[in-house]
């Protein structure tokens, strides 16, 4: 059988990264090919040159015997090749109908015919099994998970022989994700090739015809999903044993005080009654799925969001610590690395020197708010060697920097301010495996240091492999602790889902 | 790996941001007002010989301090990522009280001023409170003060203007030190601390913060409540002390005064290099703008251009200084990433 879409050599650069490498790929009529790899393998990128939203630097496409060169994500759909990406693309004020026609609503008499663009609407959601979405509603009334199926449905609703799907399911319910496989299974069925990208092992275990593996922008394995097991991909996609990853001794942190209790955090809907310890010199990882309130909880933490109930206590404290703003935080020595490093963490026209001191001003300053210029240099310097920075100046902005260098910048930043407890929401999206590394080191070298560590990351091998304890959290609430002794990635995975079996279809 | 793909670590060599480094991208960042300042006024001077003189300085200069003031406080509001439009109706609130007070209410002329510059100060309270309490928009804000401050003034003066003439205060803008009045020593002490207080202070690099990524400041465990208020009580206690200049230029409180006047500074700050959208800006760069306008506007009245074609021609130029300077940041950017 000829193949659909051939890629052959593709490459793209961005900034400091090579984000794909010479990558070859076949797909062929009528299948479902898993694309997997750690964050940052390359597995978007393909995808976002396959639909036409980048261009590649090198390499070339050939779609049904014939070159293939999108230089839009309309000029793909064209050429019948479509995508639902990983961040919604929904219009929030616009109807259900409207997001679903976007581009190309009907027209009567030079109006939008609203009766008949509502009723086709209703029909191509009843097809997906979604006859309880009004199309007529706003798209931001409705829930993560339903916002997703109506954007599937969106893309499903027009012709295509090439569908990729990326990390579709990650809000979806079960009962939710059960239709889309039908669905999936029925246009592979009618001949689409489609390119599934996911972290999920079981999903692909279950769905996937072949599985290509990335790693670091290379193609490094496809096989037939009837060939292989989940052991063999994970070892593809890591490119080493687990075990050898990450060697950290067993933290001396058991019998100490907590530097941090929370007790019965709330905050309706998404953080529910969450209690947990943090103990000086441990790395505590909160793993869950996307939605499940690990980061609300971080941030009720760190005062960024008040907390409907529940507390606070400090160093084994009896009575709860005041703190409603990150500013208090701060000053009792919490810090949050955020999620979001561009929108939350840096600012990006500004030099490094300037992030890097933000928080801690006074110690860089004389009294009357007189900035010693000197001083300040000299610890931006300090921090940037210290950290391994690659950059020419500490006057040079934060935007300039590759992704993994700018997430140095942020720990530079609370390095500086000293917190002895440390929260790190995602502390490596979208960073190259070597920048990975050294922050993991940082990390472990913080802990050993005696820093209490809190990690929230999607990224279990992560999870698993620098984590001295890990708490699951599952529809807000903490689900079950887990030693590191006891870390699997089934049993985690299995308490993550559990929250949502028990409530059922309430995402 | 994908470490040995990224870009060579060069050594970071002896810039690493000295004095003479920052020197040099200061005087890049005033080059081209200056420049364009400079060709200005020898287009005029060739053109009409008396534009070059010290009396056509004064006339220029003198009657424009109020509105160099008000710049000071426009640029902080902006690079904050602020507007204040209610800088006008507040120099002539201000002006009024003082005005009222000393001739109908016999105050002294310092009790006078107290009184004025405590007006302005609950003037930028109450625009900073509303602000962040609420999370308004300043434009909106503002707007709402423009207003209310026009009114008020009309009310309290009846729309008379109140006479200061024996109060003594127009010694401020008479001849002193080289034939130069006080008024203009105190408007370039007010350039030179605002302009060492945005580079040099810790509340001018939060400015900058706030106005570059707020969230991201909020979350360095920074206060940027107070920063907010402050700047906006600053621009109207700024506007107060333009006021006051005022009174002593004109020796009466004129209710009318300073309408249009928000446009016309912001204008000036956007020409002198300063965000509308936050985070970059300097107080210098705003005098050299408003700068540009003044001396634009006096050349062409010089070489008898009517009224109508002043504005066309000054609306072309503010136009045209915020594209170039989309220019000149395109290239500081690009110059920084290939660094």
């Amino acid at each position: 059988m000829s193949p659909l879409l051939q890629i052959k050599g593709l490459g793209k650069s961005y900034p400091g990264v090579r984000a794909l490498d010479g990558v070859d790929l076949e797909l062929r009529a009528g299948e479902v090919h898993a694309l997997v790899g750690e964050n940052g393998a390359g597995k978007s990128t393909l995808a976002r040159l396959v639909c036409g939203i980048a261009q590649p630097d090198a390499g070339r496409m050939i779609l049904r015997g014939r070159p293939y060169a999108p230089q839009s994500r309309t000029d793909a759909s064209r050429q019948r090749v479509r995508m639902v990406m990983q961040e919604l693309n929904l219009i929030g004020t616009l109807t259900v109908a409207e997001n679903i026609f976007m581009g190309r609503m009907p027209r009567r008499l030079g109006f939008i015919d609203y009766r008949g663009m509502n009723a086709r609407s209703r029909q191509i959601l009843a097809d997906l099994g979604l006859d309880d979405i009004q199309v007529d509603r706003p798209v931001a009334q409705l829930g993560v998970g339903q916002q997703q199926m109506v954007e599937i449905a969106a893309v499903l609703s027009q012709p295509c022989d090439v569908l990729i799907l990326d990390e579709p399911t990650a809000a979806l319910t079960a009962a939710e994700t059960r239709v889309l496989f039908e669905q999936i299974r029925s246009l592979r069925a009618a001949g689409t090739s489609i390119v599934y990208i996911s972290h999920r092992m079981e999903e692909i275990k279950r769905l996937a015809d072949r599985i290509t593996v990335l790693r670091d922008g290379r193609h490094i394995a496809t096989r037939d999903a009837a060939d292989v097991g989940i052991e063999q991909i994970i070892r593809l996609m890591v490119g080493r044993d687990l075990s050898q990853m990450m060697r950290r001794e067993q933290s001396h942190a058991a019998g100490n005080t907590p530097a941090l209790r929370a007790a019965n955090l709330s905050r309706a809907p998404a953080v529910r009654d969450v209690s947990f310890e943090l103990y000086p010199g441990e790395i505590l990882g909160l793993a869950g799925l996307m939605g499940s309130g690990r980061t609300e909880t971080v941030r009720l933490v760190f005062g960024a969001d008040r907390a409907d109930s529940g507390a606070i206590y400090l160093n084994g404290s009896p009575s709860p610590a005041r703190i409603r703003s990150p500013r208090d935080a701060v000053r009792h020595g919490i810090a949050l690395l955020t999620e979001d490093r561009k929108q939350q963490g840096l600012l990006l026209p500004r030099p490094l020197r300037e992030n890097i001191t933000i928080t801690h001003m006074r110690d860089v300053s004389r009294l009357a708010g007189w900035v010693r210029g000197g001083r300040e240099r000299s610890i931006a310097n300090r921090f940037i060697d210290r950290l391994a920075v690659r950059c020419h100046s500490p006057e040079q902005p934060a935007l300039s920097l590759s992704g993994g260098n700018q997430q140095k910048i942020v720990l530079a930043k609370w390095l500086f301010r000293d917190c002895p407890i440390l929260i790190f929401d995602e502390p490596t999206p979208g960073i190259d495996v070597g920048a990975k590394f050294e922050i993991y080191q940082l990390l472990a070298d913080m802990a050993r240091a005696g820093k209490a560590i809190l990690v929230v990351s999607s990224d279990l091998m992560e999870l698993m492999a620098i984590c001295d304890r890990i708490a699951v959290m599952s529809a807000g609430r903490l689900v079950q602790t887990f030693p590191r002794d006891q870390f699997s990635e089934d049993r985690i995975m299995a308490a993550a889902l559990s929250g949502y079996l028990a409530h059922g279809a309430t995402a | 790996m994908a470490q040995q793909l990224e870009t060579p670590s060069i050594p970071r060599n002896a810039h690493r941001g000295g004095m003479r480094g920052r020197l040099f991208t200061l005087a890049l960042d005033y080059a081209a007002l200056v420049i364009v300042l400079t060709l200005l006024i020898a287009i005029f001077s060739i053109r009409s010989p008396s534009f070059f003189s010290r009396a056509q300085f004064s006339a220029m200069v003198n009657p424009n301090l109020p509105t160099v003031l008000v710049a000071v406080g426009m640029t902080y509001v902006l690079i904050i990522g602020g507007i204040d439009l209610s800088v006008g109706s507040v120099m002539s609130l201000t002006g009024a009280v003082i005005g009222v007070l000393h001739e109908s209410g016999n105050a002294p002329l310092p009790l006078a001023i107290a009184a004025g510059l405590a007006t302005g100060a609950v003037c930028g309270l109450l625009n900073g409170f509303l602000i962040i309490r609420w999370n308004l928009p300043s434009f909106i804000v503002t707007l709402g003060m423009l207003l209310i401050a026009r009114g008020m003034t009309h009310l309290i003066t009846a729309s008379q203007k109140p006479s200061l003439l024996f109060s003594g205060i127009h010694v401020l803008s008479e001849p002193m030190v080289f034939g130069l009045p006080p008024s203009l020593f105190f408007t370039i002490g007010i350039i030179v601390v605002g302009q060492l207080v945005l580079s040099w202070t810790v509340f001018g690099r939060y400015m900058i913060a706030v106005g570059t990524n707020e969230e991201a400041v909020r979350l360095s465990g920074v206060n940027v409540r107070p920063i907010k208020l402050a700047v906006f009580v600053i621009s109207s206690l700024l506007a107060t002390l333009a006021a006051i200049l005022t009174l002593s230029r004109h020796r009466f409180a004129d209710p009318n005064i300073g309408r249009d006047m928000e446009l016309e500074v912001i204008a000036a700050v956007v020409v002198g290099g300063t965000s509308l959208m936050g985070g970059r800006g300097t107080v210098i760069g705003s005098c050299l703008g408003l700068l540009i306008i003044i001396v634009l506007g006096a050349g062409l009245a010089a070489l008898g251009t009517r009224d109508e074609v002043k504005r066309l021609v000054t609306g072309c130029v503010i136009v045209a200084a915020v594209i170039l300077d989309y220019y000149r940041r395109r290239l500081n950017a690009s110059a920084a990433t290939a660094a």
